[in-house]
């Protein structure tokens, strides 16, 4: 297999076409699991929902990492005249994906570790971590400098160095003074979790920094102060608001103090997207790289709403009402797809340069209907959250979970309806960018090796 | 910015981070599944199963299923077997032998001792804070 990547598409490539196949897969389970909201107990005795469940937020969070990994490898290659070493790349693509081959077939056959988002058996953490000691490595050797960088460099070395530390503290629960007391437990679960987020979105924030700078033109903004105050703001929030998840549990009340405000920091950035909204419009609209300009532009209006969300979430006093509901789902679907999905696609059609009108024209209706059915989607999941809510808070004694859930049933309908919708729209995208993948050779728009 | 403004700024973060990591690592919890108990058991079988995709504690989990943090104060031993046993209509009946479903009854049992789940019962105040 090593041989057969030799001297052909860059390895990033290949990183994009699994992660691409990653989405599809997230979004035909995903899809399974909403028919199973709205017909309980479908496929009860063959592939429950503790089957799809798994088998989607995985292939979503592979999605996402894989994805990010093939970007920085091939931007970072575009930025040092190649990466250190092409072979390493290829190494971690290959235990990457052998990984996740192995954890999708495990889930199928109904293997788990049951650790909440890595659902699978600690085993298969084993490649994961040698393949991002290679991304590690090939990351800090390529940059080589590290004098006068700009702010994406520190952000990709960053989301780098601490993914490997939170992944591995999220493994921490193997030893038995760690997972012995439930509390204590969740609290150190929850703090890796809300941290490495924070690290996928460092791979991915930094990217996208980088297309900007390139659709632009200038790269002023990369080494600006303003840049760097945000990167550290952000490294701050990744290092500590993580305790938001975990208000409700009974944990020493100074890690809500901590994360409450660190939390509210963010007001700060939910104040500079409003100020440059309209000039990082202008700025991007004078050049043409049309589809990654419009999947940054939709990006950028859901950091807006997810933040809002994520913001008012992260008040305690608020989170009671959110937490254990539909809101927190929309919350992270939001995230994942308006936010992550969306900038990882602005990368794919970057570095796999579309050009071709009628690729582009699909790709493009791809994305509008997405962008129609995701509100609708994220909607009905904040309408079943509220409802969920004052079930909660008021009426959990005298009517039974059951009950309340059959209340929902509509809105699980609209969930149904836009997600098939959502997952057409995606399907689109998806099915178009690995056809340029697969049938032509994807030209590289930048001199590099990766 | 300068390079040497950056680094002294990114040290001041790596030494508190890593200050409060070791503070809560080290953070003095009374153990309530000691290693090898049978609650221990119970909750390597809960991970096992999966029974997390669809169902909660302390409000994290799946959401297709109830919270089970306070199941065991709230439901006799004797119904929850019963659930165990035969299943529901959207539950799989995951054949637990007896042994087992005392195991997942010890971690309830466990879980439940270690405080409530009911964000109802959370006191909110006026600083957006909550309280027990
Ligand atoms: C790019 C596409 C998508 C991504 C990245 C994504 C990501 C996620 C993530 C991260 C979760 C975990 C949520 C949480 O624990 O709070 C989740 C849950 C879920 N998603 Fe998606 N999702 C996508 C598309 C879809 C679609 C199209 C559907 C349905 C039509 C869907 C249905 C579900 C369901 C049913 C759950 C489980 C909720 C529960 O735990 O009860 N997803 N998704």
């Amino acid at each position: 297999m090593m041989e057969q990547l030799k001297d052909k598409k860059p390895i990033s490539h290949f990183f994009i076409m699994t992660g691409l196949l990653l989405l599809f897969s997230t979004l035909a389970f995903g899809v399974v699991g909403a028919f199973q909201y709205v017909f309980p107990g479908l496929f009860r005795n063959s592939f429950s929902f503790e089957k799809i469940r798994p088998l989607h937020v995985s292939s979503a969070v592979f999605w996402i990492l894989i994805t990010a990994c093939g970007a920085v490898i091939y931007y970072l290659g575009a930025v040092k005249n190649g990466v250190w070493s092409v072979k390493l790349a290829k190494w971690q693509w290959l235990l990457f994906t052998i990984a996740v081959i192995a954890i999708l077939v495990s889930y199928i056959m109904g293997i788990f570790g049951g650790r909440e988002y890595w659902e699978f058996h600690p085993i298969f953490a084993i490649p994961i971590v040698i393949a991002w000691i290679l991304f590690l490595i090939n990351v800090i050797k390529s940059v080589k400098i590290f004098r006068k960088q700009p702010v994406y460099v520190w952000m990709w070395l960053t989301g780098t160095i601490f993914f490997l530390f939170t992944y591995l503290e999220s493994y921490l629960w193997l030893i038995p003074y760690f997972r012995s007391n439930i509390v204590h437990d969740m609290t150190i679960q929850w703090k890796s979790y809300g941290s490495m987020v924070g690290c996928w979105n460092m791979l991915i924030y930094g990217s996208s920094i980088y297309l900007m700078d390139k659709i632009s033109g200038s790269e002023k903004y990369s080494y600006s102060g303003i840049s760097f105050a945000l990167y550290f703001l952000g490294l701050f929030n990744l290092m500590f608001n993580w305790g938001h998840h975990i208000y409700t549990l009974p944990a020493p009340k100074y890690i809500q103090y901590i994360s409450y405000s660190v939390s509210m920091t963010e007001l700060l950035l939910l104040g500079r997207i409003i100020y440059y909204w309209k000039s990082s419009v202008n700025t991007a609209r004078k050049h043409y790289h049309i589809l990654s300009y419009r999947f940054l532009l939709a990006a950028d209006l859901w950091i807006f709403l997810t933040l809002i969300l994520a913001i008012a979430m992260s008040i305690p006093a608020i989170n009671i009402y959110t937490h254990g509901t539909h809101i927190t789902v929309a919350h992270t679907m939001g995230a994942t797809i308006g936010i992550n999905t969306f900038l990882l696609l602005a990368f794919v059609c970057n570095i796999f340069n579309i050009h071709q009108p009628t690729t582009e024209k699909r790709i493009t209706t791809g994305l509008y209907i997405t962008l129609i059915a995701l509100p609708i989607f994220w909607f009905s999941l904040i309408i079943a959250g509220v409802l969920k809510s004052n079930w909660q808070m008021h009426h959990s004694n005298e009517i039974p979970f059951s009950v309340m859930m059959y209340s929902l049933h509509n809105y699980f309908v609209v969930f149904l309806i836009s997600g098939i919708l959502l997952a057409i729209g995606f399907f689109i995208i998806v099915g178009n960018l690995l056809a340029t993948f697969f049938n032509n050779q994807p030209t590289k728009n930048n001199i590099t090796n990766a | 910015m300068s390079d040497r403004a950056k680094v002294m700024t990114l040290i001041i973060l790596l030494i508190s981070f890593f200050c409060y990591t070791l503070f809560l690592y080290k953070e003095n919890y009374s153990s309530n599944a000691e290693y090898g108990s049978i609650a221990d058991k119970g909750k390597r079988l809960w991970q096992e199963k999966n029974c997390n995709s669809c169902h909660q504690i302390y409000g994290l989990g799946g959401y297709l299923g109830p919270d089970l943090t306070n199941v065991y104060s709230q439901r006799s031993e004797v119904y929850i077997k019963a659930f165990l046993q035969a299943g529901t209509n959207v539950m799989p009946n995951f054949h637990l032998t007896e042994e087992q479903m005392n195991e997942i009854m010890a971690y309830f049992k466990s879980i439940d001792s270690s405080g409530y789940a009911t964000p109802a019962k959370l006191k909110t105040n006026y600083d957006g804070t909550i309280e027990r």
